[in-house]
């Protein structure tokens, strides 16, 4: 039993519809239990009031932002080594989700930093390369928009992507060297101390498992609409020659 | 090898608007900003470096769809495909062909609009010398681009918006340069930084070229 069977539209499909209604249950339970607790039974932080309560969007919607490039990069990988149609499908599925999720980082931190720093907008290092992030986003979508034929459009943007990759992390330090921040540092890390208080942490967690779900959810479904749309064109081209 | 770069030249200068447009576009653009700007020229002398780097960036991208679009059109790409001589190296040459006539003549002619944006003395050499390292670079990531959308019928506008985002730490650490070797500054680090991603990019972008062109005319 190897991961690459999932390769198989077919076997993806069935493996698919079973996992969707729990992925989408589970997500819902912990995007519920995560933002009410997180909105309603936690305290205002001391300096920043209620503000302080965006972090359970930003934060996780950010952190999705990043991630679902980082999928994009390992689907559009095992495209060009292995040639899997449904990889190429998921990287495509993938790319408006993780658009959506680097927009609502961006606008909920704007939503923030009026009250907190007294701007909607600095040309803060972290905002900055969100903003790159996003031009890479765009720039990756219209390219599968542009080009007709699928295998092309796959082969050319899981180009752009493995590319893109090294010039997103380049722009990321490029303009950390630019600007100094405004930006906090990390809320949460793994290596060291967590500098968040614990009333704080737990449903940000919660609600960071939630986004994460809500990213596969997304991924699936929309994996599974291209999938089928893919049938559609080969029924239809296979009725026109008949 | 050698006549393929003079092939290029030739049609590059020979065929009209390519050539001059790009520096005529450099001109205006640097025209046009104190116009907007006001002639005040501390304001002016402090945007200098960032609006000649845009403008170079910018003028760079206009000329950057000719590189593979005509090779495409008359089917004179899929000769150099099958040429001898590999891809790869035929992306290089025609990025080299693009920068001798577009970065090159933008670096000889940015110091004389410097002058128009009341660049500071001190930056004039530093000026040079981040285009002559930089503009490498604008060409190669620009052929990478051409490359990916040489199939496309409206490739002009979707060429920008994928460049675009690549050209983000050439242009950062170009300009930096320029800023800090006006102001004085210790500016060692960018240098640096900007012909590592100038060589960087030349040593392994034509790959990735390569790899979207044989796509494109499979």
């Amino acid at each position: 039993m190897s991961i690459w069977e999932y390769a198989n539209p077919k076997r993806f499909m069935q493996t698919s519809a079973w996992a969707l209604p729990w992925a989408v249950g589970l997500t819902v339970v912990l995007l519920v239990v995560g933002l009410v607790w997180g909105f309603f039974f936690t305290p205002d932080d001391y300096r920043q009031g209620s503000t302080v309560k965006i972090i359970y969007l930003h934060v996780p919607a950010a952190m999705m932002a990043i991630n679902a490039w980082v999928m994009m990069l390992v689907t559009s990988l095992i495209w060009i080594i292995r040639r899997h149609h449904v990889s190429a499908l998921a990287a495509k599925a993938a790319a408006p989700v993780g658009l959506t999720f680097t927009l609502i980082a961006l606008v909920t931190g704007a939503l923030w930093g009026q009250p907190m720093w007294g701007t909607w907008w600095a040309w803060d290092p972290r905002l900055t390369s969100f903003l790159i992030l996003t031009l890479f986003y765009f720039g990756y979508i219209a390219l599968w928009a542009a080009v007709e034929n699928p295998d092309t459009a796959a082969d050319l943007t899981s180009i752009l992507c493995l590319v893109g990759s090294v010039f997103a992390l380049l722009s990321r330090y490029a303009v950390n060297f630019w600007n100094q921040g405004l930006h906090q540092g990390a809320s949460l890390s793994l290596d060291k101390e967590e500098n968040i208080s614990d009333v704080f942490w737990l449903p940000l967690l919660v609600s960071m498992a939630g986004f994460v779900l809500l990213f596969v959810t997304l991924v699936l479904m929309r994996t599974r609409t291209e999938i089928r749309a893919r049938r559609l064109t080969a029924l239809l081209a296979r009725e026109r020659v008949a | 090898m050698r006549a393929l770069l003079l092939r290029d030249l030739r049609l590059a200068v020979r065929s009209g608007g390519g050539f001059g447009l790009g520096l005529a576009f450099f001109f205006l653009l640097s025209v046009l900003v104190p116009l907007g700007v006001g002639p005040e020229g501390g304001t002016l002398g402090r945007i200098a470096p960032g609006i000649l780097w845009v403008g170079a960036l910018l003028a760079c991208l206009l000329s950057l769809d000719r590189i593979f679009a005509l090779d495409f059109e008359d089917g004179s790409l899929d000769l150099l495909a099958t040429a001898p001589i590999p891809l790869e190296a035929v992306v290089a040459l025609k990025a080299l062909a693009h920068w001798l006539v577009t970065g090159l003549p933008l670096t000889l002619l940015a110091p004389g609009l410097g002058v128009l944006l009341n660049l500071p003395p001190a930056g004039y050499g530093w000026l040079v010398l981040s285009l002559l390292l930089g503009t490498p670079a604008l060409s190669v990531i620009g052929a990478f681009g051409a490359a990916l959308v040489v199939g496309l019928r409206r490739g002009g506008l979707l060429l920008s918006l994928l460049v675009l985002p690549l050209y983000v730490p050439t242009l950062i650490f170009g300009a930096e340069v320029v800023r800090r070797g006006a102001e004085g500054t210790a500016l060692a680090t960018p240098l640096a930084l900007l012909a590592g991603i100038s060589l960087g990019a030349t040593a392994l972008l034509p790959f990735a070229a390569a790899a979207a062109l044989r796509v494109n005319l499979r």
